[in-house]
């Protein structure tokens, strides 16, 4: 597997985390209309490269935190930073 | 033990009619001579037009275009495939089929590519190894249990033969499955479902390849799409890595690429990529006849008449383009596999691979056409695109041949992300969802 660089505990296994996607900004819920709701929840940019995405720290500090992560290589660029 | 039955869909008729150079007789005489086969196609210089394009030669690709040639005649048809025929998720399945599926949308299309896969060695005049072995789903608790009784009323429906069974029934079935109550994860019963088997998923691809090619089709290997011209929101051609080609009609069959292919088009699709993990053993006698999936245990296991037992799992935890296979993978899948058949304690991992799974939110493909005129998807086929092989090529080709997608896969259009309509198929590869 791989490392994910936890911004609190440092590089850890990646088993350790649970992935929740990428991160993307959420529409306004008093004002967005269904077609944007239904955008943020099923497309996904999915790119072959460098994303932005949401990782949950479940088996160490239960922390949520911002990733850059490289898809075609796995990488992760910058350690995550506090969201 | 290919179970060839006499055909019953009425388009047999039209199919392309082939030499049988591929017959036992023929085998054995040109085995004996010692003479290289000749090549099964030749190569065709890429045209710089063609009516169809489709972007995939894997089983869907070539199937549509086969159909296109058999069941429409429309044979102005390029097949292009970035690597070499059936280098995708075409042959890195499991090559598992089944029908038992939790929607009646879902049951209706899976059984009908069941239909074709049985007389397509007949079809093709190629031996795609087609084996009936019958398919257990376990379940490990109550609510799976219950979810297996409403799989099988779903299915008996729809007319196909699927039923639960109890852990007795299971043992008789599978000598080697440790049906005792002592385990971590008891198995407390199974849904079983006698039609499901397993096939040779390079032999399809080729056979497909090989029939369409004798239909007229071009197939295009070490060809990579780098663009599609649209203009006006109508597709006009397609760019590669040999050549411009123009054109009205462009099929995305990819996976793995779906996303960044219909992006070229401008097409945004609802799917991420995932890496899914598969391995298989060392060839031993043969002693497990059933396909087993244990979704609980995230493992399906299957022998194949070489003896090797293949086993697959559910797709990596988190999205990637990586196909590089991994420890925590090996080790996760010896631990379930032990747990459910202890005498393969000793068996040997051959290799393992990992084939890139192109998820969607509800576990169904998108098929038919897309807001760009021309541009038509198969795609999102996750877990369970090899099994649907045969019905996809039929229906993208009948599509295409029409314009809009036929009733089999009305369920499975774009458009219903944007209505809100999603299909909900929980029955989709029977694992880790």
């Amino acid at each position: 597997m791989i490392l994910i660089p936890c911004p609190w505990c440092g590089p850890r296994d990646a088993g350790e985390f649970r992935y929740s996607g990428e991160t993307r900004p959420r529409p306004d819920a008093a004002t967005a209309l269904p077609e944007q709701w239904r955008d943020y929840l099923y497309f996904p940019a999915n790119p072959r490269g460098e994303v932005t995405e949401t990782w949950y720290h479940r088996m160490g500090c239960r922390q949520f935190f911002v990733l850059q992560r490289d898809t075609d290589t796995n990488e992760s660029i910058p350690p995550g930073k506090p969201q | 033990m290919a179970a060839v039955r006499a055909p019953s869909h009425p388009r047999r008729r039209r199919r392309a009619r082939l030499p049988a150079k591929y017959g036992a007789l023929a085998l054995l005489r040109h085995g004996l001579s010692g003479r290289e086969w000749p090549r099964a196609w030749p190569d065709q210089p890429l045209r710089d037009t063609y009516d169809v394009v489709i972007i995939g030669g894997g089983v869907h690709g070539l199937a549509a275009a086969y159909y296109l040639a058999v069941n429409h005649g429309i044979t102005d048809v390029a097949v292009l495939d970035k690597g070499y025929i059936g280098s995708g998720g075409s042959g890195r399945n499991t090559a598992i089929l089944r029908s038992n599926y939790l929607t009646p949308e879902g049951v209706r299309f899976y059984d009908r590519s069941m239909q074709l896969y049985r007389t397509l060695a007949a079809d093709l005049d190629y031996n795609v190894m087609f084996s009936r072995r019958g398919h257990l789903t376990l379940a490990h608790n109550d609510s799976s249990l219950r979810t297996m009784r409403w799989r099988a009323e779903v299915n008996q429906m729809q007319g196909i033969d699927s039923e639960v069974i109890d852990p007795a029934e299971i043992k008789r079935l599978v000598p080697y499955l440790d049906t005792s109550a002592e385990t971590r994860y008891p198995i407390l019963g199974a849904l079983y479902h006698p039609p499901g088997g397993i096939i040779r998923h390079d032999a399809v691809v080729w056979g497909y390849a090989r029939a369409a090619a004798a239909a007229g089709v071009h197939i295009h290997q070490d060809t990579e799409v780098t663009g599609i011209d649209t203009d006006g929101g109508k597709v006009r051609g397609v760019r590669t890595s040999k050549g411009d080609i123009a054109t009205p009609v462009v099929l995305n069959a990819t996976a793995g690429w779906s996303t960044l292919v219909a992006a070229m088009a401008g097409v945004r699709l609802p799917i991420q990529t995932f890496p899914l993990q598969a391995a298989v053993t060392e060839p031993v006698r043969p002693f497990l006849h059933a396909v087993v999936v244990s979704g609980t245990l995230h493992v399906y296991v299957s022998q194949t008449d070489r003896g090797e037992l293949v086993f697959g799992a559910s797709v990596d935890p988190f999205a990637s383009y990586s196909t590089r296979g991994t420890l925590e993978f090996a080790e996760g899948l010896a631990t379930h596999v032990i747990e459910l058949m202890p005498a393969l304690s000793k068996v040997r991992l051959l290799r393992q691979w990992s084939g890139l799974c192109d998820m969607t939110p509800d576990f169904s493909p998108i098929m038919g056409g897309t807001p760009v005129e021309g541009f038509y998807v198969d795609v999102g086929w996750g877990t369970y695109g090899f099994k649907a092989g045969p019905v996809s090529g039929e229906a993208m080709a009948r599509c295409i041949a029409d314009g809009r997608a036929p009733e089999i896969i009305e369920a499975f259009g774009l458009g219903r992300f944007g209505a809100g309509e999603l299909v909900g198929e929980k029955g989709a590869a029977a694992v880790g969802h």
